[in-house]
């Protein structure tokens, strides 16, 4: 009993309710919202966004930020589609775009650790940076002449059903971050940094290392949410993604990783990447405008900051209510 | 000199706890009108509480405090000021982009009749201020680049300029050039002639003798003696300051000497430590014995390759080793209990178990995913030994008592399998009952053969564990000693710099 009062005070189980009430308002709302389409629709919209709000998990709960993801993505994706157009083989575009990634999270590494510093200001530089770059390899023109199975993997579906192969793709790359984050090593070192990065220091860990190694694993992630986001528009612009890095980092701080570092679930993140493709989803289907919806990400990232700190302090309240309660 | 019958400044029976520590239990203190009077005491004595309750930064538990005959309370540091109470502390606390003449009348600019800041009031004001004080400096210089020594002074400065009557000088000497001590104490007694009182807190002694007209000295929180500082010499003071009985401390068993397991030769780290040589056997305890900053924790964050030496070298059993990193300590056998438990030592929301497993998270993983079974074992394993009091290793140790959380530190170097172990602070901040513990298990692992070093502020606590005792003052070794020639004097003398 006592368990389970504590489990339904979880920002996770928060979460399963609040991705419960959102399925039930777009129903009643929308009569396409339930359709196997709709499904296919929303999921695939966000894909991008899911991928990359797992290693930004992993980075921000080790109490680093990285904000140059989305320039990232539309870094890789120019490459992509410049290179392409030259005549170059698929794969081999593909190949420098990934890598063209991880240059791009070795760069930002660079700065945070060797020179020291704050990941928050050295990636709004790169973000500036990396899209301008985009911009300097592609110009105005945009690349939207992709082979067709390149653009089949981009919106086509597993088999006869309604999943994206960019699913099947997250759902891989999710049990793999679970693994790392939750089960692994590296996972139990992470939350030590976030938490007490000095303490981690003087238990052996080599703190420098591991966020390099994070930083690049999140450029080396943009870039393949930046083939996936080029298959699936089956377009290579230099303004591909932009503002995406706010609805990442929305995503993981709704799904109740704490910003200071330290705390916070994978499970958390995707319930909250659901909720946010179906908000998103839902706000479409009632044809409102694109600012408004940029609106409601605005108020979400707000509240997904205050909405874990006050349900702790609640928790904590009730704790301590309790322990009053059974010493009396 | 002829003191005048009223002291500026009078508290009686002051009392502070933090916690469970009582820092002050009732000391008395007064303070004339154009007098120096020194405070002296070990660390811990209840010096730096003292000051910060003239600075109002600490409220009392118990205690008056009088000012002029009138009792006063002090609530907040800006009321001291109001009241005439100014602290210069070690480290000056002055805005740094700011010049002299805007810290000094920062919160309080003259105005004109427009409500403009008159600056040229300001400066005016300030110039003939330090004029006053022969400090050759202009009141438009930014306090950025200006040395501690030159902070210090512009800090005397701003107290002149509030009419303080009480100047608290708090280890001002500590970070100075023996040149610039001389111009510090040619304005103290400058502002001695002008009637303020001044308490001058120390750890040199022979400052003291030099500048001061009384001494007060302080010992586990207690008002001990105040005295003409003509009626009493080193040696008496020094006694008064260690002056504690040995008994109720734990005492080294018995433990084989064997090879040398640590040896150290000119290790230098420019401008925090120099040549300091030892060699450390099995089963052998090395006290470090000195003063805060006097560079001990420093040797030890080298030893444990959180910072590099400069010069010297380091010998781990007969082989010349270099540590680059903590991870590099801990494969040549070094473990290091830092000591601030919260900061370097404990992740605080993490269970014991999550904790002690930290360093060795390659030994209980197998493929790179952490195996629970094998964490909980080796946890509880240690956290038997140690004798834990949990509710198991599954608690967060955010919740354990602070020797408890102590133990936790130990049992997670322990867990590492160290030859050599270093101890920084190892009893800081615990209760007594759970001291004598700490105690019993320093001395089992020195008997298990383990090379130990001590890091203790508490001379009775390095002189009952240790086998020898090194001394550092100011990131020199002053002093070596075998266990039987170690004495209270001897180490204290040597720890403040002392030539005998």
């Amino acid at each position: 009993m006592k368990r389970l009062r504590s489990l339904l005070i979880t920002w996770e189980a928060l979460l399963v309710v609040l991705l419960l009430i959102s399925i039930g308002v777009g129903a009643t709302r929308s009569p396409y919202f339930l359709s196997g389409f709709n499904f296919y629709a929303l999921t695939s919209n966000i894909m991008e966004i899911a991928i990359m709000a797992l290693p930004m998990t992993l980075i921000i709960i080790a109490g680093e930020i990285d904000l140059s993801v989305a320039s990232t993505l539309g870094l890789t994706s120019v490459v992509l589609g410049l290179l392409w157009s030259r005549g170059y083989p698929m794969w081999l575009a593909i190949g420098v775009a990934l890598l063209i990634g991880i240059v791009a999270g070795c760069l930002n590494g660079f700065l945070v650790t060797k020179l020291a510093l704050p990941s928050l200001v050295v990636t709004i530089g790169t973000l500036a940076l990396y899209r301008g770059l985009a911009y300097v390899v592609l110009g105005d023109q945009a690349v939207s002449s992709f082979p067709s199975a390149f653009t089949n993997f981009g919106f086509g579906t597993i088999g006869s059903s309604e999943i994206p192969w960019s699913g099947l793709i997250f759902a891989i790359l999710l049990i793999l971050f679970v693994v790392v984050l939750h089960f692994s090593r590296l996972g139990r070192q992470l939350y030590a940094i976030g938490n007490n990065k000095e303490a981690a220091r003087f238990s052996g860990i080599n703190v420098s290392r591991v966020k390099l190694l994070l930083f690049i694993l999140s450029g080396g992630i943009a870039a393949l949410a930046g083939v996936i986001f080029t298959a699936r528009f089956s377009s290579a612009r230099p303004d591909n993604a932009v503002g995406f890095e706010l609805v990442v980092v929305t995503v993981v701080l709704l799904g109740g990783v704490n910003i200071f570092g330290g705390r916070g679930s994978l499970l958390g993140v995707a319930l909250a990447i659901f909720i946010v493709a179906i908000l998103q989803n839902v706000l479409g289907l009632l044809n409102i405008s694109g600012d408004i919806q940029s609106l409601a990400i605005g108020l979400l990232l707000i509240l997904s900051v205050l909405g874990p700190n006050v349900a702790r302090r609640i928790q904590v309240v009730i704790t301590r209510r309790r322990l009053v309660a059974g010493s009396s | 000199m002829a003191k005048p019958a009223d002291p500026i400044i009078e508290l009686r029976g002051i009392a502070k706890q933090f916690g469970g520590v009582q820092a002050l239990r009732g000391v008395d203190i007064r303070l004339f009108p154009g007098e120096v009077q020194a405070l002296v005491g070990e660390n811990g004595a209840g010096k730096s509480t003292l000051v910060k309750i003239l600075a109002g930064i600490h409220k009392p538990d118990a205690g008056v405090m009088k000012m002029g005959g009138e009792l006063v309370e002090l609530r907040s540091p800006t009321q001291a000021q109001a009241l005439g109470i100014a602290v210069v502390y070690q480290e000056p606390m002055l805005f740094p982009d700011l010049n002299i003449a805007e810290n000094i009348f920062m919160g309080r600019h003259p105005r004109d009749r427009f409500g403009r800041v008159n600056w040229k009031r300001m400066y005016r004001e300030v110039d003939q201020l330090l004029e006053s004080l022969d400090v050759a400096l202009s009141s438009r210089t930014p306090v950025q680049g200006l040395s501690v020594a030159e902070q210090q002074m512009v800090e005397i400065a701003k107290a002149l300029s509030l009419q303080a009557r009480v100047l608290v000088l708090d280890e001002p000497t500590a970070a100075l050039s023996s040149h610039e001590v001389e111009e510090l104490f040619a304005i103290v007694k400058q502002l001695r002639e002008r009637g303020v009182a001044i308490l001058f807190v120390s750890h040199r002694l022979e400052e003291v003798f030099r500048i001061a007209d009384r001494v007060t000295v302080f010992r586990d929180g207690t008002h001990i003696i105040t005295a003409p500082i003509s009626e009493i010499n080193t040696e008496e003071m020094i006694k008064h300051m260690v002056g504690r009985e040995l008994s109720r401390l734990f005492p080294k068993g018995e433990a084989e000497i064997g090879e040398v397991a640590l040896e150290v030769r000119h290790l230098t780290r420019a401008g925090v430590f120099a040549d300091v040589n030892f060699q450390l056997r099995r089963g052998e305890i090395l006290g470090f014995a000195g003063l805060v900053g006097a560079g001990r924790t420093e040797v030890a964050r080298v030893l444990f390759g959180i910072d590099r030496a400069e010069g010297g070298e380091i010998w781990l059993k007969g082989k010349k080793v270099r540590i680059r990193s903590p991870q590099e300590a801990m494969d040549y056998g070094i473990a290091y209990v830092p000591e601030d438990r919260h900061l370097q030592g404990l992740v605080m929301n993490f269970s014991i178990a999550t904790n002690i497993t930290l360093p060795i998270l390659q030994k209980v993983s197998r493929l790179g995913l952490v195996d629970p079974r094998k964490e909980q074992k080796i946890a509880a394993e240690h956290s038997r030994q140690l004798s834990i009091r949990s509710t198991g290793v599954e608690q967060l140790v955010n919740a354990l008592s602070g020797g408890n959380q102590q133990k936790v530190v130990l049992s997670k170097w322990l867990a590492t399998n160290p030859s050599v172990l270093i101890l920084d602070e190892p009893t800081r901040g615990i209760d007594v009952g759970a001291k004598a513990e700490v105690h019993r298990i320093i001395s089992d692992l020195a008997a298990r053969g383990l090379a130990i070093i001590l890091i203790s502020s508490e001379l009775p606590e390095v002189l009952a564990m240790a086998d020898q005792v090194l001394v550092l003052h100011e990131g020199r070794v002053t002093g070596a000693f075998a266990r039987s020639e170690a004495t209270q004097e001897r180490v204290m003398f040597a720890a403040t710099g002392q030539d005998r």
